[in-house]
């Protein structure tokens, strides 16, 4: 059935693979409708497909460095397109997003923009010109074009801070998924995730990594479209529900209006308090309540844009990101990868608000079967989908005035639940949760293995083979390598199970910790020749510091926001810190020599030989 | 100058096209945000609202693609573009 190489026939294997995925939610629905119970759906759901990423981690295997370390750079743009899709979709993005928008409206939609507009800077600042470099990793590129251990080491250290930041709560994501399908503890769910995670990386590296997740980013947006076109034809509200929701987006503002959007007083906080207390060692409630108008703009220009902005610039600094684009066989197809990438990224992130819009009216509304606010309290509590959600500690009633009916502010509702909790609301079949429990699995598969990878890679290439020691046979890079994936995924794993997680704060930390260090000396290091060592280390280091230190002046010492730049938006304080900091001291120092601007100017050459040798 | 200057010069100039195109859709509209947002949109939304959910998102996916179309006709025009295929 299939001849010649692999990379030829990636579209029939994927066609294939794609195919058999259907056919297996098909024979799932089937089971359902024989009997098959909802616990057994939701185990082969995440084992099938867990099992599927295992065998092609396994397929993948490789003992060449350059098939380690950047997949042989043979990935066709496409194809890269939906492996970085995978790697940048994280499990929040694909469970938490439509809740934040769902309670949040306006205010965090900034972080739409930000998560795409960034790819804007990816193509046209940096990949292609660090495609062209040859590096391995992104300190690879700082230590070569700046020169010296420092600046590597110092490259390495931000962006280790960064990527484990946001490893954790992968590794707690998938945990969390494995927690509930398989109906054993967290703690022990954390390590069955990282087992899986590991069983896509390990053997293959990059090149495993690259493979599942194209298969991971494939089941994640069938896992994320199918329910969001389902749920808007089932309640009428429009067959293709980008273009045509904007009737009900009307609605929810008539709504609103109608029922008022109260903030709770101290008492009915109070009393909601009381309500979800919870023993020591259990499982906190999650909940918020509409406090937020749907479509109105809620937030000041200056809260939008500047969170607008970290983003944007974080995401041109995340190294897992702009490592995907060294395994392209082009400087020509890194740029269209990244226009691949955000194409794919695009299909999920413009379905999310849409998903928030139909779960938001299909409660809202009392004119539709599903309709709950308005109803009385008894009637709400009756319902089977409230029950199982409201044991889940994602869903509460309260009647706080009394009156027997539920109110708009007396409804709570964990931000996971918008995509979880909604398909079974609007009277789904329990296979398509099955199918979101998957999908919200490879979300947080994918996000990690790139994360984990980007770290170890980081620190077996550049702290080990360039630092300690460059006469390193191949295979005992390798095995290097490969202990520090299992290191680090154990560290992250062993944090998340602790539940030290909120010590560690927000996954937007890590976009204002890489922005801090890293957004400037990469930028700088292929558009302005004059930039050099010294500037750049004093770039990296006073970066991460000043932002790091202002995070804690906020954080630990609560104290005031300067300008309106608060804990998301530290990296606009380390960022410029750092852009100053790598000019003065450029300038102060000397220009780099003439081999650096020579190469710098090869840099910007796309045709004949890379900086660094294929191996190196 | 020489071929790779001016190439550069060019690659330069794209670049400042495409930063400004980027600026105006990821920040400039957002300044006047609330004012946008009394505006009917394309499909019917409220245009601040289809900017966030689509408009921005969707125009910096044809943004790159067209960058990446540009950049290849200048790096053919030097004679820098790379052989074989992507």
């Amino acid at each position: 059935m299939i001849k010649g190489n692999f990379i030829d026939n990636l579209p029939k294997v994927y066609g294939i693979y794609t195919g058999g995925f259907l056919a297996f939610i098909i024979i799932m629905a089937i089971g359902e409708q024989m009997g098959m119970s909802k616990y057994a759906i939701g185990v082969c759901f995440v084992a099938f497909t867990v099992f599927i990423y295992a065998l092609i981690g396994y397929l993948s295997r490789t003992a060449q460095a350059d098939a380690y370390y950047v997949a042989g750079r043979q990935v066709p743009t496409v194809f890269n397109g939906m492996a970085t899709a995978a790697d940048w979709m994280s499990g929040a993005s694909f469970v938490a997003m439509a809740g934040g928008i769902y309670f949040k409206g306006y205010g965090y939609m900034a972080l739409l923009v930000g998560w795409t507009g960034g790819y804007v800077l990816v193509a046209s600042l940096l990949a292609p010109y660090l495609r062209k470099f040859g590096c391995y990793t992104v300190p690879d590129f700082i230590g070569t074009r700046y020169g010296g251990n420092t600046a590597r080491l110092l490259a390495v250290i931000v962006l280790t801070v960064a990527s484990f930041t946001y490893v954790t709560a992968q590794i707690n994501a998938t945990g969390t998924i494995a927690s509930v399908a398989l109906d054993i503890p967290f703690e022990y769910a954390v390590y069955v995730g990282l087992v899986s995670i590991l069983l896509c990386s390990m053997l293959g590296g990059m090149r495993g990594v690259t493979w599942t997740q194209v298969a991971q980013y494939i089941v994640l947006i069938i896992a994320y479209l199918l329910p969001v076109f389902w749920i808007s034809n089932k309640m009428g509200a429009g067959f293709f529900p980008h273009f045509m929701l904007a009737n009900e987006v009307a609605r929810i503002g008539e709504l609103e209006q109608q029922f008022g959007i109260i903030k709770n007083s101290p008492e009915n906080l109070a009393m909601l308090k009381e309500a979800t207390k919870v023993e020591p060692g259990e499982a906190k409630w999650v909940l918020s309540g509409i406090t937020k108008a749907h479509s109105e703009v809620n937030a000041t220009p200056w809260k939008f844009i500047s969170l607008a902005i970290c983003m944007m610039a974080g995401t041109a600094s995340l190294p897992h990101v702009m490592m995907r684009y060294f395994t392209t066989p082009s400087v020509k197809a890194a740029r269209k990868s990244v226009g691949w990438s955000l194409f794919f990224i695009f299909l999920l992130y413009s379905s999310a608000p849409m998903l928030a819009t139909l779960s938001k009216l299909s409660l809202m509304d009392p004119t539709l079967p599903t309709g709950i606010i308005g109803k009385s309290i008894a009637e709400v509590e009756a319902l089977e989908w409230y029950q199982n959600w409201n044991q889940a500690k994602l869903m509460l009633v309260q009647d706080f005035n009394g009156n027997g009916l539920l109110e708009l502010n007396e409804f709570f509702m964990g931000g996971k639940a918008v995509v979880l909790a909604t398909p079974e609301i609007a009277g789904l079949p329990y296979v398509i949760s099955g199918l979101v429990a998957a999908g919200g699995m490879a979300a947080a598969m994918s996000t990690a293995d790139g994360l984990i990878l980007a770290i170890a890679n980081a620190i077996s290439h550049d702290v080990y083979y360039k630092i300690i020691d460059p006469k390193a046979e191949t295979a005992k890079r390798l095995v290097v390598a490969r202990v520090l994936l299992v290191v680090i995924g154990v560290a992250g794993a062993t944090v998340s199970a602790m539940g030290i997680k909120q010590i560690l704060g927000s996954v937007i930390w890590a976009f204002d910790f890489a922005m801090s260090g890293l957004f400037f000396p990469l930028v700088l290091g292929v558009w302005w020749k004059r930039a050099n060592k010294e500037g750049a280390i004093a770039g990296m280091a006073l970066g991460l510091l000043s932002g790091t230190a202002y995070l804690i002046y906020l954080e630990a010492y609560g104290g005031a926001e300067i300008l309106g730049i608060g804990q998301a938006t530290f990296g606009i304080v380390g960022a410029s810190v750092s852009l100053v900091a790598m000019i003065v001291v450029s300038l102060m120092t000397t220009a780099p020599n003439a081999a650096t601007q020579r190469m710098v100017d090869e840099v910007r050459v796309p045709s004949g030989k890379s900086i660094l040798g294929k191996q190196h | 100058m020489s071929k790779q200057e001016q190439h550069w010069e060019k690659s330069r100039g794209l670049l400042f096209i495409t930063l400004a195109i980027w600026f105006v859709f990821s920040i400039g509209i957002f300044l006047f945000g609330a004012e946008m947002n009394e505006v009917t949109g394309p499909f019917g939304y409220p245009l601040t609202y289809w900017f966030t959910c689509q408009g921005s998102l969707g125009l910096f996916v044809v943004l790159i693609f067209w960058f990446a179309n540009r950049q290849e006709k200048i790096d053919e025009e030097f004679g820098f573009s790379e052989r074989g295929d992507d």
